[in-house]
């Protein structure tokens, strides 16, 4: 398990948090997209071997949203 | 059975002057304080304990500590355990244990039955035996005879605790290495916590003959082990088992005899910030026929019977191996006054040293294997034969055989950390290679065998951890190291005797019952990789979990197919690599402490008036109905129904959920949200929406009312509060960062209590209010606040049952009085509490969709018929996209259909398929609600139906369970189809 460092309370364990998956582009608008990019868009992610940036939330504590990069090979984890 | 004692002089862990009385099967026995279970059984002549799981066949002991797998028993008593290992449970006073695996009794066992068809119980027989028709209809006879112990019957007396540590340096094993890293650490004033998984600390140096600066063994670990316990810094857990190395650098500890005694076993989550495995190494075995017979023993736990707790495992031994430290325990034999009828060594060339020590053994064979085991209880003698030659060559009559197949490091907690395995050519085993995560390895668990290296080995690990983190770090003080036995581990690779006669069994996991012609069954059936190996054959799969099993079944793949070891690979070791109770998990965290449930304002108020109370969904507890005296639950529910229908009925509606937003764009995301608009909505009107997962399915629906300009009320299903909260709270704060909105989740700082009937607005009007309930005045599907019997309220037009229906809101530390003060003002027109059952039936009726029922995560908003709630003009919404690009495809989808059984008093079972003939084997849809209809006076149903809406007064079947009921196809609704009386 994880340790993470929420902005406003420190470093908790990782059962008090959401991982909410890899950062992404804002939600495009439908219009603007074709079938394929929308199914790439619903469906496709990176799932990227190594660093990535990843959204995560303090649910269970103070439910602030953040960003931290986290290595999916060995979980460690940089944010700053 | 003959009972006699197996005591013999010395035994260092055992203290003669306390004796201990403990049950074993119904008899009675004493053994010492310091022994096992296993010890004391042995040293009173048990050497008979458990029958394997799949074959039923006799099973001793055969390794020591938690390798001896087949010392499986119950534990009984106040704290009653199953599948507990004789070997690692310490004896205490009026221990009560018994067998596993049999019935009636150990000795004559119905299952024993099974080893005559065993010829038909090869590799992956379940599979292939049980598939058909289904699984189900074997498992209760497979599980009266098979499986381990039996769960326990009571709560424990004790409790289970939890903790979460952090410390500098965790480490894992207090062996010679990492009783060495513990002392380089704590003297560099790291704070450390040592944890063990035996009974004392010391591992292999508890049963060694060297000599550490002229102390034994465990002179030295009781003055380490001293130091350690002075330093403040240090917490040393013994019986503590690390099972899990979890990402993030974070351990899990089992603690099986925790401090407070008031606590039966305590879990320790351990983060730290080096982590210095020092697990050791387990001998492995070499597998030959009945090898599993009670008497074959490996090697080093006979040694440790011997020294540790003065017990003669055997009479006359034989010893086997393919490498030197097998001649330790011939050494101990000797000692202990066994005679030992034969050395086998697998080697043609020995060195001088062992050839010495084998002058001890009537005969030495070089050269040669044991092809067979004698004897059924217990070993009679072995059948050895030279390598090249098939024919045994001489039995040799023992009750004893010492195996020593080499050395494994224990690499389960290193492996489980992500660190990868590579062969060994020079000691035959897997080693650890690459470190993932901040972790160290020392010791035999990287191959040093050698007690010098070792304890070397373990020092360097605990400075090196130190210096990582910082803290100054002393230099190695030297040891002087002697050992009598002085020949350097040297082996041979050497793996396995297959059977001669095709139904003889070898044993490669005994916990399993696999075999190596399960083995090789497998392989000639096409499975070559060793994962797929693992899962079709179980071998090192259950309780083994690779202690013993694994590297030999690779040894064996190999050998077979021709590759090296490195090729075929290990399997992937998952936590716990020890059996873990569940309790170890929950902790004190059980019930509702870990889950709450929730409670309205009215829930006494339902009680003391009689409700039955279920837990409906999302922990809320909920009247399911409230039975007059005499009534049964069909009768209560009719009768509810009955009221709402004619007259008024109250409902407890305050866990519905609710979620306020409030922002410039608050309408924006509401368009975004759901798929009809919400534009133009008046302030104080609501809308019904249905909500979508990007994936064009139905996620939720609920009302909508705009409280001001940029302010509005959204609820939803009671069941998805938390998912809803969720996905408004990652869409406002990740997806659309950009629009200005809040949003707040208030379901539970509102009571509702809900008036629905056709006399709820003549009710209403009767109590004193602010309010005008006309219906030109407060319209359907709006919302007034005002002032209502003196508290404050919100009220809504928004009806569930198809009634005129008015849900009142007042906050939640007024719930109680406003339900009271409506009962009170109902009491002249005869109202009556109503609970979730009756409001089912009248949603049923109406044919309103129910999550869970009519939308089960496949359906969206045109097969329940609802186009109209699918705005044409938006052009964008979630779930927009996906839900018209699956709809390109036109495939049959289900639609909703009301369902009339032709027998009309025939309810049909929810869930239960449709089929369009009554021999027809395809269902085509399920029905997904089904209620009897005191409104109708008939049962009606709701379903899904492959193209339903063009099969209306078609004959379908419900199949329920082989019964097959027939049912009129209709349109899914069944009251009030223009919808007249909610909006009267
Ligand atoms: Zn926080």
């Amino acid at each position: 398990m994880l340790l993470i460092r929420c902005p406003w309370c420190g470093l908790r364990s990782e059962s008090e948090f959401h991982c909410n998956g890899e950062v992404r582009p804002i939600r495009p608008h439908s219009s603007s997209l074709t079938d394929q990019q929308s199914v790439q868009h619903t469906c496709d992610r990176l799932n990227f071997k190594g660093w990535i940036e990843e959204d995560w939330c303090h649910s269970k504590g103070c439910g602030e949203w953040f960003r931290l990069n986290r290595h999916t090979v060995t979980h460690e984890i940089d944010q700053d | 059975m003959s009972i006699r004692s197996n005591r013999i002089a010395g035994g260092d862990l055992i203290v003669r002057s306390q004796k201990i009385r403990f049950e074993f099967n119904g008899r009675k026995y004493t053994g010492f304080q310091g022994d096992t279970l296993a010890s004391a059984l042995m040293a009173n002549g048990i050497d008979f304990v458990s029958r394997s799981f799949k074959y039923h066949r006799p099973r001793g002991f055969s390794a020591s500590g938690y390798a001896d797998v087949s010392s499986m028993v119950q534990i009984d008593g106040d704290e009653d355990t199953p599948n507990v290992l004789a070997s690692v449970t310490p004896l205490s006073e009026g221990l009560t244990a018994r067998s596993v695996n049999c019935w009636p009794s150990l000795e004559f066992d119905v299952g024993t039955a099974l080893r005559l068809l065993s010829p038909i119980i090869p590799a992956g027989f379940y599979y292939k035996t049980f598939m058909w028709p289904h699984w189900h209809l074997f498992e209760p006879f497979i599980r009266k005879i098979a499986g381990f112990g039996n769960a326990p019957n009571s709560i424990p007396v004790r409790c289970f605790g939890k903790s979460y540590d952090y410390c500098d340096v965790l480490i894992v094993g207090a062996g010679p290495s990492g009783l060495s890293a513990g002392l380089a650490a704590s003297r560099s004033g790291a704070r450390v916590i040592l944890a063990d998984d035996m009974l004392q600390p010391g591992g292999g140096l508890l049963s060694s003959s060297a000599t550490i600066d002229g102390k034994s063994g465990i002179e030295w670990v009781s003055e380490v082990v001293e130091e350690l316990d002075a330093n403040p810094s240090v917490t040393r857990l013994q019986n503590a088992t690390a099972w899990g190395y979890l990402e993030g650098n974070h351990v899990v500890i089992s603690e099986r005899s925790p401090t407070p005694e008031n606590l039966l076993r305590r879990s320790r989550r351990v983060w730290a910030k080096q982590v210095i495995i020092a697990t050791g190494a387990f001998e492995r075995p070499i597998v030959f026929e009945n090898n599993d017979r009670p008497g074959v023993m490996q090697a080093s736990a006979v040694s440790s019977y011997i020294r540790n707790y003065a017990v003669k495992p055997g009479q006359k031994a034989v010893v086997f191996t393919n490498n030197n430290s097998a001649y330790r325990t011939v050494s101990d034999l000797s000692r202990a006054g066994i005679s030992i009828a034969a050395v086998v060594d697998v080697r043609s060339r020995v060195d001088d040293h062992v050839v010495k020590v084998a002058s001890q053994a009537t005969d030495f064979y070089q050269d040669s294997i044991v092809q067979t085991v004698y004897g059924n209880k217990r070993v009679t003698g072995v059948g050895i034969r030279s390598r090249e030659t098939g024919r045994i060559k001489r039995k040799i009559d023992c009750d004893l055989v010492c195996v020593s197949g080499g050395w494994n490091p224990i690499v389960h907690l290193f492996s489980q950390s992500g660190g990868s395995l590579d062969y060994n050519e020079q000691i035959h085993a897997f080693i650890p290679a690459q470190l993932l995560q901040k972790s160290l390895v020392a010791g035999a668990a990287r191959g040093r065998f050698n007690l010098r290296d070792s304890l070397r080995d373990g020092f360097e690990a605990g400075k090196l951890a130190a210096e990582t983190i910082g803290l100054p770090v002393q230099a190695q003080p030297s040891l002087k190291v002697i050992d009598r036995f002085d020949a350097e581990y040297s082996i041979e690779e050497f793996w396995s005797v297959p059977p001669i006669n095709r139904l003889g069994k070898a044993f490669v996991d005994l916990a399993g019952d696999v075999t190596v012609n399960d083995l090789h069954l497998a392989l000639r059936e096409g499975y070559e990789s060793i994962e797929h190996l693992k899962r079709y054959t179980t071998a090192g799969m259950g309780l083994d979990q690779g202690k013993t099993a694994n590297v030999t079944a690779i040894g064996i793949v190999a050998k077979h197919a021709g590759v090296s070891m490195a090729e075929v690979g290990t399997t992937t070791f998952r936590p716990p690599y020890t059996p873990v109770e569940f309790g170890e998990f929950a902790g004190s965290c059980t019930e509702d402490v870990v889950l709450p449930y929730r409670y309205t304002p009215m829930t006494e108020w339902h009680k003391s008036a009689g409700a039955v109370m279920f837990e409906a969904g999302a922990r809320w507890v909920r009247p399911s109905y409230y039975p007059l005296s005499g009534e049964s639950m069909d009768q209560a529910i009719q009768r509810e129904c009955r009221t709402v229908r004619q007259g008024v009925g109250i409902y407890d509606g305050s866990p519905l959920a609710k979620f306020a937003i409030k922002g410039a764009d608050s309408e924006t995301l509401l368009d975004l949200m759901y798929t009809n608009s919400f534009q133009n909505l008046d302030i104080q009107q609501g809308k019904y929406g249905v909500m979508l997962h990007e994936d064009g399915r139905i996620f939720d629906d609920g009302v909508t009312f705009r409280l001001s300009d940029d302010e509005y009320l959204m609820s939803g299903a009671t069941g998805n509060g938390i998912l809803l909260e969720t996905r408004l709270d990652s869409f406002i704060n990740v997806e659309r960062p950009d629009l200005n909105v809040l949003f707040t989740p208030v379901t539970s700082q509102w009571a509702n209590a809900t008036v629905c009937g056709p006399l709820a607005r003549t009710l209403l009007e009767s109590v004193e209010s602010d309010i005008n309930f006309a219906a030109d005045a407060f319209p359907f599907m709006h919302m007034r606040e005002g002032v209502f019997a003196d508290m404050s309220v919100r009220i809504f037009r928004v009806s569930f049952t198809g009634e005129l229906s008015f849900e009142i809101n007042t906050p939640a530390r007024y719930g109680l009085d406003l339900w009271t003060h409506l009962i009170k003002a109902g009491d002249q027109f005869d109202i009556c509490p109503i609970g979730s059952e009756a409001n089912h039936v009248l949603r049923v009726e109406k044919g309103f969709i129910s999550l869970g029922h009519e939308v089960d995560g496949t359906i969206d908003p045109y097969d329940l018929g609802m186009a109209w709630i699918v705005s044409k003009k938006k052009s964008d919404f979630i779930g927009m996209k996906a839900m018209q690009i699956r709809r390109k495809n036109d495939d049959t989808r289900q639609h909703l259909i009301g369902l009339l059984p032709i027998n009309s008093s025939e309810l049909l079972p929810e869930g239960a398929p449709l089929i369009s003939t009554i021999k027809s084997t395809r269902a085509e849809g399920f029905v997904s609600a089904s209620v009897w209809s005191s409104t109708l006076d008939r049962t009606i149903a709701l379903g899904l139906l492959a193209n339903g809406r063009e099969r209306l007064d078609e004959t379908v079947y419900a199949n329920a369970n082989g019964t097959i009921i027939p049912a009129i196809v209709c349109k899914p609704i069944f009251y009030d189809s223009d919808g007249r009386k909610m909006r009267m």
